[in-house]
């Protein structure tokens, strides 16, 4: 096995996330996509295997083992050298995207090795290049895709069209190929029932808000994703600008809620908290529904100051280690569904003792 | 106020698009809104090539059943990857960067949709196979801010920035030279 890719499978959390980031009490993560293709070579949909080969090739020619910056050394991991459960793995660390995993032909991953820029490659467009940051880091997300975006281009002839833009295969991406996306934790929003409220107002200025886990816009966790909708006829940065106008309301919001649950719950908030602590730490079987509302109590009780001897990096782990394929990962062994289920009482209980 | 897509529901959904300066104004219910791609639905099955194909019959209105399509649209078919038109709009993807070539008739109706009403890109440009396109851009850009300076009586910014343009307009013509040669 690749050295660098046990790291990238075994370990929960990702070497970014470990510090916080601005506005970290609500804003998890920050993540900058850009999609792109090479210019004359078919897209993936309607490509064959040969065509493929020349889009994996030249990327592991040019970019495997390069360095672009300083601690960001380039690694190729393609997907026919891994087990099914190790993509899974990938996947639950949002690295890759379950679709990379079903296109299968050629498809690949180019991944630094503090995991902060990922490249797929041959998913539904050549190139997806992912950048990720803690808390929010709009601005400084879209610079420092586009020096990466930049150093790319230095060897790939993109497809790119004056009048559309840059070309990809689905006509929802053209233009900017750009996805901007807020992960964002609003237990206070969910609780008084202003979401509701909140998401068709939001999808009427263009973006679009999605539970993170869960179906559908249900949101298991309270863990919010918000992104753009618009990708042509509007410049990048006009495009991070909404959305990081949409972002500071919501943190307001999601702050003030916060302020007057406290304020007015008396001990009912508190209770809510530690009974959820308690589930945690002493329950022998957990599914991962109750898990997540759980940990979304706990994060919420770290962040209004109730519980202080937490630390929230231990949440971003469990949010991931509670996970199907790094549950059995940490088994060592394939589980059924309610193996699964007593394998993660006991992870939580372990990583909650921790920490006393 | 009632939808006015299926009139028979309340309109609960109120968008404002500007496309070109003129203002549109739709009503229309949260079903229809779903339907017609405005918002995303809560149906999981639904999926946004669900939603991309049935913007293709984006101007049948939904009484009519779409009407059949000319046979010019059928023979429609990309000489580069072979994705017909058809194809295209079945899958809502297009097969190569020359499908926006092939299918350019159709192609701005359906980005107004999906694109708040817009159709052409004003973003980032590609630094090594574009240059001059990134030049052309600076120089509007700077016209642009000119207009602004010279509006607030800032003359003699404005002139800077006119000795700006002229030294780009300068630059880039040399390099059209050289090129043509």
């Amino acid at each position: 096995m690749i050295m660098s890719l046990q790291s990238f499978i075994e370990k929960a959390i990702s070497p970014w996330m470990q510090e916080d980031g601005p506005d970290h009490d609500i804003v998890l993560s920050t993540r900058i996509r850009l999609a792109r293709n090479f210019t004359d070579v078919p897209f993936p949909i309607m490509a064959d295997e040969d065509s493929l080969k020349i889009v994996s090739n030249w990327i592991q020619d040019h970019f495997n083992q390069k360095t672009f910056a300083e601690g960001k050394k380039l690694e190729y991991i393609s997907m026919r050298d891994l087990q099914a459960l190790e993509k899974r793995a990938l996947v639950e660390k949002h690295l890759i995207s379950p679709y990379l995993i079903e296109r299968e032909k050629e498809s690949g991953v180019l991944l630094t090795n503090d995991e902060q820029v990922s490249v797929m490659i041959n998913e539904e467009d050549h190139i997806r290049l992912q950048l990720y940051f803690p808390g929010l880091q709009l601005e400084r997300g879209l610079e420092e895709a586009f020096k990466f975006d930049d150093w790319l281009e230095e060897k790939i002839d993109y497809a790119f069209d004056e009048k559309r833009g840059y070309l990809t295969s689905c006509p929802t991406n053209v233009g900017t190929g750009l996805r901007a996306s807020v992960m964002m934790h609003l237990p206070a929003l969910t609780l008084t029932q202003k979401m509701n409220k909140m998401v068709p107002a939001i999808n009427q200025l263009g973006l679009v808000v999605r539970g993170l886990y869960g179906e559908g816009s249900e949101a298991v966790g309270n863990i919010y994703q918000i992104s753009n909708q618009v990708t042509l006829g509007r410049s990048e940065s006009d495009i991070i600008d909404d959305l990081h106008g949409v972002v500071n309301q919501m943190i307001e919001r999601e702050r003030y809620a916060r302020k007057l649950l406290v304020e007015q719950s008396e001990l009912r908030l508190e209770d809510r908290i530690y009974r959820s602590y308690g589930t945690l730490k002493y329950s022998r079987i957990i599914e991962s529904k109750e898990a997540a509302k759980c940990l979304s109590d706990l994060r919420l009780g770290i962040d209004v100051g109730y519980l202080t001897h937490l630390s929230k990096s231990i949440l971003n782990e469990l949010m991931v280690l509670t996970q199907p394929a790094f549950l059995q990962q940490y088994a060592q062994q394939s589980l059924t569904a309610k193996q699964r289920d007593i394998k993660r009482a006991a992870i939580i209980r372990e990583r909650l003792g921790l920490e006393e | 106020m009632d939808c006015e897509n299926c009139h028979q529901r309340p309109a609960t959904l109120h968008l404002t698009n500007y496309i070109n300066g003129e203002k549109t104004e739709i009503h229309v219910c949260q079903h229809c809104a779903i339907e017609k791609g405005y918002i995303e639905g809560d149906d999981e099955t639904y999926t946004i090539h669900d939603l991309l194909s049935g913007l293709f019959n984006f101007n049948t209105p939904m009484a009519k059943k779409p009407e059949p399509q000319t046979s010019s649209q059928q023979e429609l078919t990309c000489p580069h990857c072979n994705m017909s038109y058809l194809q295209f709009a079945k899958t809502g993807k297009f097969g190569c960067s020359h499908c926006y070539q092939t299918f350019k008739d159709h192609l701005n109706p359906l980005f107004r949709r999906i694109h708040s009403g817009n159709t052409e890109h004003i973003g980032k440009i590609p630094k090594r196979q574009y240059v001059h396109l990134q030049k052309k851009r600076q120089i509007q850009d700077y016209r642009e801010q000119l207009k602004q300076l010279i509006a607030q009586e800032a003359f003699e910014e404005a002139a800077k920035l006119r000795d700006k343009i002229k030294a780009l307009e300068q630059a880039s013509e040399l390099n059209r030279d050289e090129e043509g040669e």
